[in-house]
């Protein structure tokens, strides 16, 4: 294949190299405004919210698609619409604040007007004030409407793309991908509150780190540390037939949580490395399948997170070459019982930038981009488990990182 | 008079428990609240929405006793020091032995390297039990005026 180098430092980069990662695509600005228009703006999936945030008429949330600012809506007749934040007249945020009702959206700057379409509906002074100025006649408010963005949704998770002819979104997901959405979307969702955690990385060193197994026990020592129960082996990778998204999981062995919680508690009253008050590894097995973790990544930006009871959408949003904002909302379901809610706050605990289990991952991604100066050409190593991108029963395999080196080289055809 | 001495206790509590975090003696930490103490951190948009999800909930004092524990001995960070900037003390609500008390606070973090940034602002939400020769906290909700943390939060504010 004929390609036109974009970077010196990917020139080498062989094209099935998937164990080899040239660090020059952290911090170069030409690579990021490819991703920005052939991945983000591409024939992709972003993830955009969950449809319960906007549940009337008019709501609109604003929300990024990398790092291009753009509005989900409800629209009069109750279906989803997006579009671009930036007014087509001269560039300025249509939507400033996080949420909020519209009947029609309207550019503070010079009054140019949409509908929940994103349709050109008024022009201040377009026909200028007293016979004087105004637009010529040959302006025609239908070609000056807001970038559109196709939506679609699966168990309530909302999706957006730039790219009018991207594929169905469950054929862009895959089966084994939307049964695992599906596993932890099966009712109506309560959201439970966000919080977003500013990374001083590249964002493709965190969308790593999610789909990097490798490192859990390493890294994240709470659980070793506190010689809680250990997670089995039971478990295991799943990576969708592109290599683009990936869910690992794992079970408890054995013994339930609450089990674990009664041995836990024994446990702690005569030894000094246990939990003081463990209840936050208690449980309920709500999903019926034993699994008591779940990472799912969908290519490039969304992870959705099972900790135990805690459930997160995490929204992974690049800020520039070397900094990304991870958005965290917690969520649950509306018909969740009070214990069941009380529990999913409590082992909050182990996730977001407090996070027992999780803290970490705030920081390690910049331990890499500051140590990147020195790199010029060369590349990272991603051989744990081979060179495949493939399923399989164990965790210690670098797999679904290369998986998503595979979708990213595709989709930036590099 | 009663009502100065009441004000004067509780800023001095804050400023004891403020000094501990920034000496970095958390081992003390948990020893500001009472045995059923609830601590909970959250941000201004959650608090205002009643979104519950907190970043850090403890729910009692062994809970905090946990995170001074997990700090120490699981979690990695970067070796880092705050400085609590507490201000504008305020008693909303007396009960007794208990009183309601909101304080502002800024939190400068530097950095092993020497860099420093103000790193969160926010208030403090206090219900504390005035009943012991020592005031405790009862009840600390602290509301971060962002909802953005840069890097980690991990030693508690």
């Amino acid at each position: 294949m004929n390609r036109t180098p974009i970077h010196e430092a990917t020139e080498d980069w062989p094209n099935d190299g998937l164990t080899r990662v040239p660090y020059a695509l952290y911090d170069s600005p030409e690579i990021y405004a490819r991703e920005r228009r052939r991945l983000f703006m591409g024939p992709i999936w972003n993830v955009l919210g969950f449809d319960c945030e906007v549940p009337n008429p008019g709501d609109y949330k604003t929300t990024n698609i990398g790092d291009v600012p753009v509005v989900l809506l409800r629209g009069k007749d109750g279906s989803l619409k997006g579009f671009e934040n930036r007014c087509s007249h001269r560039g300025a945020l249509l939507c400033l604040e996080k949420f909020g009702n519209a009947k029609a959206f309207t550019c503070v700057y010079h009054a140019w007007s949409y509908d929940e379409d994103g349709d050109l509906v008024g022009v201040a002074f377009q026909n200028g004030v007293g016979g004087e100025g105004g637009m010529p006649d040959d302006f025609r408010r239908e070609e000056h409407g807001l970038r559109r963005l196709k939506i679609a949704s699966l168990s309530g998770l909302v999706f957006g793309s730039f790219d009018p002819d991207v594929p169905d979104l469950e054929d862009y997901l895959g089966p084994d991908i939307v049964s695992r959405i599906r596993r932890v979307l099966p009712r109506p969702v309560r959201i439970l509150g966000y919080y977003t955690q500013t990374l001083r990385n590249n964002w493709k060193l965190y969308a790593e780190n999610v789909k990097d197994p490798y490192h859990a026990s390493i890294l994240h020592s709470f659980f070793t540390t506190f010689r809680v129960n250990r997670l089995s082996q039971q478990g295991g990778i799943i990576i969708d037939g592109d290599g683009a998204h990936h869910v690992s999981y794992s079970k408890l062995d054995r013994r339930d949580g609450d089990q674990e919680y009664e041995a836990e508690k024994l446990r702690a009253d005569k030894d000094d490395f246990g939990l003081k008050d463990p209840a936050i590894l208690g449980g309920r097995d709500e999903f019926d399948d034993g699994i008591t973790l779940q990472i799912l990544t969908v290519f490039p930006g969304l992870v959705l997170q099972q900790v135990r009871n805690n459930l997160v959408m995490r929204q992974i949003v690049p800020r520039g070459v070397d900094r990304t904002d991870l958005v965290w909302t917690n969520y649950g379901f509306a018909d969740d019982d009070a214990e069941l809610a009380d529990l999913r706050l409590l082992q909050a605990n182990f996730i977001g930038p407090a996070g027992y289990i999780s803290m970490e991952d705030g920081a390690v991604g910049a331990f890499v981009q500051r140590a990147l100066p020195g790199t010029g050409g060369e590349t990272s190593v991603v051989m744990m488990g081979g060179d495949e991108v493939a399923s399989s029963a164990s965790r210690v395999t670098e797999a679904s990182i290369r998986g998503f080196w595979k979708a990213y080289r595709r989709v930036m055809d590099i | 008079m009663a009502k100065l001495d009441t004000h004067g206790v509780v800023s001095n509590l804050l400023a004891e428990y403020a000094a501990c975090i920034d000496a970095d003696e958390l081992e003390r930490w948990p020893g500001f609240f009472t045995e059923q103490a609830h601590y909970r951190i959250t941000t201004k948009f959650n608090h205002a929405r009643e979104l519950p999800v907190g970043i850090i909930d403890a729910r009692n004092r062994n809970m905090l006793e946990d995170r001074v524990a997990s700090l120490r001995k699981a979690n990695i960070y970067e070796p880092q020091r705050y400085r609590h900037i507490i201000s504008a003390v305020r008693l909303t609500g007396e009960d007794g032995d208990t009183v309601r008390a909101e304080a502002s606070f800024m939190v400068v973090r530097t950095m092993i390297d020497g860099s420093q940034d103000l790193f969160l602002s926010g208030r403090y939400l206090d219900k504390i039990d005035l009943s012991d020769t020592r005031p405790l906290f009862l009840d600390k909700l602290v509301i971060l005026d962002s909802d953005k943390i840069d890097t980690l939060l991990a030693i508690p504010l």
